[in-house]
């Protein structure tokens, strides 16, 4: 049971092998391709066995939980570790065309790989450490692929990500003291347990918000979200996509995962402080990208803006906010890491990403048009995109709650979000090109490893959307066994709970 | 630098510091050592080497890129813990084999934690001397 827990991160790391020893031939990036193919097939494979029991444990190295690390896999694990691959795979194959040979001989595709092992094993790990571990190496992996063949730019963006994400390292790893010192456990299954005999519950909040902070820096949540605007839009494409898929869920998915199983004690007070994170997040995030002109940077707010919705649903804490978090989780991985992407076909094609120094994409490249127009619609919440669902089921359990300026706030910020789509579609798309260049589909080069990945997740954005139900059904699920962790406990610490 | 008596002691040293390297991987199971701490004290040895005789001679006295040392490393201790897969056991659960083992003598002990503890040795050995040379020329 437990080799369909470590093949999706085992594969990784052997890709990430071999991609290096190849780095100096043309082979390295088909080794990253392949890896990540194998990968979604070993996240496939996973997921349809959590689909069938539900929860699974592995003990790694044979020591038991809550000793040892264990590796889990609940419903929410899988779906991330699935989504992951698959933005992996697509980013993989886009990196054919973007990536330059001297960024592949210094390494990329190594360090790509070993980037998705990070993600995967922060999402699958059972053990808090091991978690702080996997953070670690998405960390080095990253300023790796944020600097890699840099000049000035690449380099101070890459500073300040690290500088930033330190000091949220520190703070977790303080937290992660304290925690252990009170409980004597890091494995989150026996946290769950250990955490309601802690005497001193003041105390247990405190340590409660010292991870609220460490992950909303991984998260970039209000106000702790400069490092991200400052550098997401510095390094080659393939990189920033990956980033904005996936690097800031990993903090989303790390509260959503403490502050539903372990640090539920004080609800009355961490998740209102949650709420009001998030409510900034969602209004700074969706200013500040109206603010900015560069195709890039407005989407990188635009991530910001994003978080907060997804804070909110786990800071409301009803079964239904929790569904619309997940769902949104989900959606917005794909949508993201999409939009990134045809930055690039559109930087290739107009020679700039500042939107009005561009234009004229849609008459000369229609088909570019519509690819653009599915993500950003489903960004800004149109029916019956995947992005309207996500923003109607949020919206919907704000109501419920009977949070009138909370859902106005929501609501308000989707509008904007509108404004801010529409001026990329007005400068880049619509107007001509300010120097006449008429851009075409056909000039570019390797076409269909920029237009295959970037259809397909488009694709993914349409199924979702026009056929929530199964997806709404699976959020349900997975919120289900978030509430209620009985099965996560006893599948990890065997049976006596 | 170039000193006559710097070039000998680093000669010599630089040797003596790799068996002792040795040594101390070869320990490290139930003593202190390991293939972290091995690996560290045989990168001073191609450092001390590098800083009295040049990096290029440091280089070629390698033999192969630091870089792809540490990564053939990494996949030397994963594939120890793969290994774990033959037997049926979780990823990296350590196997044993105990040669010329009797009744109160546990032979010669020959694990798959060895031959990971071999390949941190090397991902330190690589990595620590590739940071080495390159600041060692970038001066």
């Amino acid at each position: 049971m437990s080799w369909y827990l470590t093949l999706p991160l085992v594969i990784p790391f052997v890709a990430s092998i071999i991609a290096y020893l190849l780095r100096s031939s043309p082979l390295g990036a088909w080794v990253s391709i392949i890896g990540s193919g194998l990968g979604l097939i070993a996240s496939i494979a996973l997921m349809a066995v959590v689909l069938d029991a539900g929860v699974i444990a592995g003990q790694m190295g044979n020591w038991p939980a809550p000793f040892g690390i264990t590796l889990v896999a609940d419903l929410l694990s899988a779906v991330m570790v699935l989504i992951t691959a698959i933005t992996g795979f697509a980013v993989a194959i886009y990196a054919l065309s973007d990536i330059t040979e001297r960024q592949a001989k210094l390494g990329y595709h190594a360090l790509f790989q070993i980037l998705l092992a990070g993600v995967t094993g922060a999402f699958l790990t059972g053990d808090l450490f091991n978690l702080y571990v996997w953070f670690e190496v998405m960390l080095i992996a990253s300023f790796g692929l944020l600097i890699l063949n840099g000049g000035k730019e690449q380099i101070d963006g890459g500073v300040k990500y690290v500088a930033l994400n330190l000091i949220s390292t520190i703070l977790f790893l303080t937290g992660i003291g304290l925690l252990y010192g009170m409980t004597g456990t890091l494995n989150f299954a026996d946290l769950a347990l250990k955490v309601e005999e802690v005497e001193n519950q003041g105390l247990l909040t405190v340590v409660a918000m010292m991870f609220m902070v460490a992950f909303g820096v991984k998260a970039a949540v209000f106000p702790l979200f400069f490092w991200l605007p400052a550098a997401y839009h510095t390094p080659s494409f393939a990189v920033s996509a990956v980033f904005a898929g996936l690097l800031t869920k990993v903090g989303v998915y790390a509260l959503i995962r403490m502050f539903t199983m372990v640090f539920d004690h004080d609800i009355g007070f961490t998740h209102t402080v949650l709420l009001w994170v998030a409510c900034f997040t969602m209004v700074i995030g969706v200013l500040g990208a109206a603010a900015q002109s560069d195709f890039r940077k407005i989407l990188s707010f635009h991530i910001i803006s994003q978080i907060g919705y997804m804070i909110l649903g786990l800071a409301l804490m009803t079964p239904l906010a929790l569904v619309g978090a997940v769902f949104y989780l989900v959606h917005h991985i794909i949508v993201k890491a999409n939009l990134f992407l045809i930055a690039g076909i559109a930087k290739r094609l107009t020679g700039g990403t500042e939107v009005y120094q561009i234009g004229g994409l849609y008459k000369s490249a229609p088909f570019l048009a519509i690819l653009f127009l599915i993500p950003a619609f489903s960004l800004a919440g149109f029916p019956p995109l995947s992005g309207f669902w996500a923003k109607y089921i949020i919206v919907k359990a704000t109501l419920d709650v009977e949070m009138w300026f909370v859902a106005f706030i929501a609501l308000a910020v989707g509008l904007m979000t509108i404004y801010s789509m529409t001026k990329i579609w007005a400068e880049a798309f619509w107007k001509p090109h300010p120097d006449g260049i008429e851009p075409d589909l056909k000039t570019l080069p390797n076409k269909p490893a920029q237009i295959i990945p970037v259809a397909g997740l488009a694709i993914l954005t349409i199924i979702i959307g026009l056929n929530p139900e199964p997806f709404v059904i699976f959020a349900e699920r997975t919120t289900a066994q978030l509430l209620d962790p009985t099965a996560y406990i006893t599948t990890v610490l065997g049976e006596t709970p | 630098m170039n000193s006559v008596i710097l070039i000998a002691g680093a000669r010599l040293q630089a040797v003596l510091l790799l068996v002792f390297s040795a040594y101390m991987l070869l320990r490290g199971h139930n003593a202190p050592g390991g293939g972290f701490i091995g690996g560290l004290i045989a990168a001073t040895g191609f450092v001390v080497y590098a800083i009295a005789c040049g990096t290029a001679d440091a280089r070629k006295a390698l033999r192969f890129d630091p870089g792809s040392i540490a990564g053939a490393g990494l996949g030397i201790a994963l594939f120890a813990g793969l290994m774990a897969a033959l037997w049926g056991d979780a990823l990296f659960t350590g196997q044993w084999l105990f040669i010329g083992e009797t009744e109160d003598d546990k032979g010669i002990p020959l694990s798959t934690v060895l031959i990971f503890d071999i390949g941190v040795y090397l991902v330190v050995l690589g990595a620590i001397l590739s940071i080495a040379f390159s600041l060692e020329e970038a001066v």
